[in-house]
């Protein structure tokens, strides 16, 4: 089986298979409400899938992906904003936010947002380009392990309060309303349905971009950095380097992440990129096998998914069973979900080893 | 010179890279709905059901979160009122069936569980709702499923959308009652402090421009992040700084850390009294009687008021959920929102949205705090203002109260001194 | 005057209520590696502790007393069954602690929750210990003095335990290089147990603390557990010198900040400063020098 899903006839099959339910059975069974809230966890997979690298391939433990999250969804929301002053009252105008924060000017910084393709470029180039110089600061210093860990989760709770202190980005209120995007109206069901499916796309993408950093030559060196750093450096390699790219590709897939976030749920506030979500963002990716393409992304799914099911029914059990979930997966089952069969298999590989006798009878 | 090595040189990569944006391309032109300026963007239908002997309404609160402490008060008064009704025969002779939700104190989880009780729960209206964040939140949801918030906390104004009713004081019934009332015993001079978020701000922005229109002097404007416990610098200045009064739109533990320090330089209410806008009963023990004795705050109602309305509402409140428990002002106008909606219904003989805004202009309750009345233009209600000084037992009582009901003015119209805050269409 | 004494007592005042927060994790993650993002929660059960005990007792000077010792009693017996039942299974994956300690403090702060309630509760400040003292112009609160008198206390007591008792030599061994302690006859096992139960016995004493200045809620250690973490980073593993430095150091900064512009933007300065601070010390103020390669 897991050498069928290595080869290349298993690796299309398994992507034909996404495809078939993504954009098939989904949009088939869900009502509009519940696919755009799958269209709302797939967001929270893409970044899964960016710390599956980072983390379960390079061994960064990285409790800010709220920052990158965070830049991609307020660049969207500033073009979104922009857009929608624009259709309302003519080029120039002041988004609705800014006139009743009593922000008369337009901030310089706002202005180039009012063309969609500087939008996108800073979305994919922006939160790269902080990760990479961010990246070769920590890195090209060898802070590492946990000293790391605890720096990217203060970054995120520096990078909230900042936000909150800006009135020009909406403050703690952050940014919504959106009405347009790119000239298609949010609201309408049709539309929802398309940024389901651009969302869905993104994610097949994304899985796809991952999987081929894991085959190349890089992805082997990466798993080695993060095996044993210094023989890599002894064989010539610069550790740091490796580690920067991961850590930038993690970041990229968290900014296209929160870049779908802002039309799917439309909001984008301080609350949604600072300690507490980062570290949210981990647990999917501990839950499903962390070292596993896949995994990331069942679990993300699947802890979205049960927080809007059980909160429904048990707000303070669901805090409860969110923090066993940490505890008994990271003490018990490291390898995550993703582990389970390999683990299953090797019982009843052990059970039948031992008992050929019964077998025989 | 380190190994170069290629992120970009494997087996599938070409093919799935070209099968991921062809996949892509086709998704986006497969579908193409209404675009902007396309009137044809119609609200989704409403599912309300109305042919059963129930109604069901939606309680969205957080239950879970740093907002939980607030806002399981407002989701006890939201029962207690459904409560009344259905024991006087329910709304249109219909008992009401609450669906209630957790907002986890996450504007984003608001904005979800607001759209899932519309659409799926098909409720004929929500009630919740605290932090301004959630709201902006929830508004658009509600505008686009055309469906009934109703919002029962004190904000700051601003805003007045159809599909809201906002039965909390907005600015000119809390804020500017204040000042008035600082300005009436002799204050000349302030110092504002406040939690870095959009209340405070926009508070603060009011009181600046009424403080130069009335010549009160503003000795300082201080913010601190959501949460923040660390006071040390703030009170040394606002001890140097030696001002008539405090102005304090803090939120939440920073209350507690703030009066202590306070309390603890010496400072005390005879020397430099604080004016609070977010410290109702709830928030007095956790901070300390002994701390905030003496002490302002500004509200449209307390447990104390004395009215035939309170005292039943206090009885009956005690009554479901324990002689220790207290009432506070966005607890009463929770209840009073309930029984807001029941009254509107009744007057349009229709549990429909577009009925229930025709119908909701003058509608009136008569509730703990005194009659309040739906003003149909901003979907506001009219509120007395109120000043409470924090006694010995915990408990507010009113030292200064406006003279009857206070019109809603969310966007400051009718004050000359406010034209530069706000930008009206 | 006292635009040069306030913000140095601040300083001060701050850099002791992070070192008191600091100085457990700076033992437990220096000699473990062990991140304890649950560390929050003992101070917030040292909170409790100061409640509880001012309940039974009443009278509050007294019941601050009693519940110094108390609160070290209640920490450190939850670091010690934390220790035995999650973390010990735990070596040699230090970034496993961290996510699943954080999980045992969400649980903790929802026991706090569904026993005391979610509103904060008040513990009254003891009558000798209110009101403020003047220095130099700048009036002083007592207790934000108690807390500086308490963290040197402290730190005195840690150092005195580590330098001259056989248990801190032992730990010191340890720190020092864990095999070769090994190797000496040291049960590392048996001495990790007794740093998680001195280092989070001194997040309890911080909790009992910190009621005279702060709120007793459910959420309470939160607020304090990042700037603890950093001040740890920054001062070096293991070194209690460097915690202190790198406490008062981080204090005076927020507070030279927060006079000049806003506490929000201090908080975001004083992260820029370690982040530049890290780039020319990587191992924090001070290195430990030992013989171990990891």
């Amino acid at each position: 089986m897991s050498k069928f899903l290595q080869s290349r006839l298993g690796t299309w099959s398994g992507f034909a298979a996404a495809a078939l339910v993504l954009f098939g059975l989904a949009p088939l069974v869900l009502s509009g409400f519940r696919l755009g809230l799958f269209a709302q966890f797939i967001c929270y997979a893409i970044v899964a899938v960016g710390i599956g690298l980072a983390w379960g391939r390079g061994g960064m433990l990285t409790l800010g992906q709220g920052v990158f999250f965070g830049m991609g969804a307020y660049l969207m929301a500033m073009h979104l904003k922009m857009a929608d002053a624009e259709f309302r009252g003519g080029p120039g105008s002041v988004p609705d936010f800014m006139e009743l924060a009593g922000i008369r000017e337009l901030p310089a910084y706002w202005a180039p947002f009012a063309s969609p393709v500087f939008t996108v470029a800073a979305i994919l180039i922006l939160p790269t380009a902080v990760a990479v110089l961010l990246g070769l600061a920590v890195f090209k210093r060898r802070v590492k392990g946990a000293y790391f860990a605890i720096l990217s989760q203060a970054l995120a709770g520096a990078f909230a309060i900042l936000l909150i202190g800006q009135q020009s980005l909406g403050g703690f209120n952050g940014l919504s309303y959106f009405r347009y995007f790119f000239g298609f109206t949010i609201n309408d069901p049709v539309n929802q349905r398309m940024l389901y499916f651009i969302t869905a796309a993104a994610l097949l993408g994304v899985v796809a971009v991952a999987l081929q950093l894991r085959r190349s030559r890089y992805g082997e060196l990466l798993v080695a950095v993060r095996d044993a750093e210094e023989r890599v450096r002894f064989l010539g390699y610069d550790a740091a380097n490796v580690k920067v790219v991961a850590y930038a590709v993690a970041a990229l897939f968290a900014s296209i992440a929160g870049a779908l976030f802002v039309p799917v749920v439309g909001i984008i506030s301080p609350a949604s990129v600072g300690i507490v979500p980062s570290i949210m963002f981990i647990l999917g990716v501990a839950i499903g096998g962390r070292a596993t393409l896949v995994g990331p992304v069942v679990g993300a799914l699947a802890v979205a998914w049960a927080q809007t099911a059980l909160s429904e029914q048990f707000p303070s059990a669901w805090t409860y069973a969110q923090g066993l979930l940490f505890v008994l997966v990271i003490a018990l089952l490291p390898g995550g979900i993703a582990s389970i069969p390999a683990l299953a298999k090797r019982l009843k590989k052990t059970r039948t080893a031992s008992t050929p006798a019964e077998a025989t009878a | 010179m380190p190994h170069r090595f290629s992120p970009f040189k494997g087996r599938p990569a070409r093919a799935l890279a070209a099968s991921a944006a062809a996949l892509l391309a086709a998704t986006v032109a497969a579908a193409c709905g209404s675009r902007a300026g396309d009137e044809s963007a119609a609200a989704a239908e409403s599912c309300l059901d109305t042919s059963g002997d129930t109604v069901a309404v939606g309680a969205l609160n957080s239950l879970s979160g740093t907002m939980a402490i607030s806002e399981t008060t407002v989701r006890d008064a939201i029962y207690l009122a459904v409560d009344e009704i259905n024991a006087d025969g329910g709304v249109l002779d219909k008992q009401i069936e609450i669906v209630a939700e957790d907002g986890a104190s996450e504007p984003t989880v608001f904005a979800e569980k607001a759209e899932k009780l519309i659409r799926e729960d098909c409720v004929a209206a929500v009630f919740g709702g605290w932090t301004s964040a959630s709201r902006k939140a929830m508004l658009p949801v509600f505008e686009d499923n055309d469906s009934l918030l109703y919002y029962p906390v004190q904000y700051e104004g601003l805003e007045a959308s159809e599909n809201i009713f906002y039965t909390g004081a907005t600015t000119n019934q809390q804020i500017i009652p204040a000042l008035d009332y600082l300005a009436e015993t002799g204050v000349e001079s302030l110092y504002l402090v406040g939690s870095d978020y959009v209340f405070p701000r926009t508070a603060n922005a009011i009181i600046n421009a009424y403080a130069e229109a009335n010549g009160i002097e503003i000795l300082g404007e201080d913010y601190v992040p959501l949460g923040s416990t660390e006071f040390s610098t703030i009170v040394q200045q606002v001890d140097a700084a030696d001002a008539d009064a405090v102005f304090n739109t803090l939120n939440g533990d920073s209350n507690v850390a703030f009066f202590r320090e306070y309390s603890n330089v010496g400072l005390t209410a005879d020397q430099m009294p604080v004016m609070s806008v977010s410290i109702a009963e709830e928030e007095v023990g956790g901070i300390g009687v002994e701390n905030i004795e003496g002490q302002l705050a500004a509200w449209n109602y307390y447990q104390t008021v004395e009215s035939d309305a309170n005292s039943a509402f206090v009885e009956a409140f005690k009554a479901e959920y324990g002689a220790d428990r207290v009432t506070s002002d966005p607890m009463e106008a929770a209840y009073n929102s309930v029984h807001l909606w029941a009254a509107t219904v009744e007057a349009a003989e229709s549990f429909a949205v577009e009925d229930v805004q025709a119908a909701a202009g003058g509608v009136s309750f008569e509730g703990p705090e005194g009659t309040v009345v739906i003003d149909g233009e901003n979907n506001h209600v009219s509120k007395t203002a109120r000043i409470g000084e924090i006694a010995d037992d915990g408990l507010l009582y009113t030292v200064w109260e406006s003279e009857g009901p206070i019109e809603p003015d969310p966007f400051l119209e009718g004050y000359d001194w406010a034209a530069d805050l706000t930008v009206t269409e | 005057m006292d635009v040069i004494v306030g913000p140095l007592f601040t300083g001060l005042s701050t850099g002791s209520i992070l070192l008191l927060a600091a100085l457990g994790l700076s033992l437990t993650f220096g000699q473990m590696g062990v991140i304890n993002m649950a560390h929050g929660e003992f101070i917030m059960a040292g909170t409790y502790t100061a409640y509880l005990t001012q309940q039974l007792v009443g009278d509050a000077g007294v019941s601050l007393l009693i519940a110094l010792p108390f609160g070290f009693a209640v920490g450190g017996a939850m670091g010690l069954i934390l220790e035995a039942l999650l973390i010990r299974h735990l070596y040699h994956r230090p970034l496993d602690t961290l996510l699943a300690t954080f999980g045992v403090g969400l649980i903790l702060q929802q026991v706090a929750r569904d026993i005391f309630g979610a509103p904060a509760v008040n513990v009254t400040v003891p009558e000798a210990l209110r009101g403020g003292v003047d220095i130099l112009g700048t009036t002083v609160p007592k207790t934000r003095l108690f807390i500086m008198a308490l963290a040197v206390v402290a730190v005195v007591a840690v150092t005195l335990v580590l330098r001259f008792t056989p248990a801190g030599r032992r730990i010191r061994a340890v720190v020092g290089n864990r095999d070769l302690a090994e190797t000496a006859g040291i049960s590392s096992r048996r001495v990790d147990a007794g740093t998680f139960f001195i280092g989070s016995g001194l997040a309890g004493v911080a909790g009992v603390a910190l009621t005279l200045i702060g709120s007793t809620s459910p959420t309470t250690g939160q607020s304090y557990l990042v700037d603890a973490f950093l001040v740890v980073v920054a001062g070096g593993l293991g070194r209690i010198k460097g915690a202190v430095v790198a406490a008062v150091a981080l204090g005076a900064l927020q507070a030279v900040f927060e006079t000049y512009s806003t506490a929000s933007l201090a908080k975001v300065g004083v992260f820029v400063v370690i982040v530049v601070f890290l780039q020319l010390r990587p191992q924090g103020l001070f290195t430990l020098r030992t013989r171990s390669l990891a």
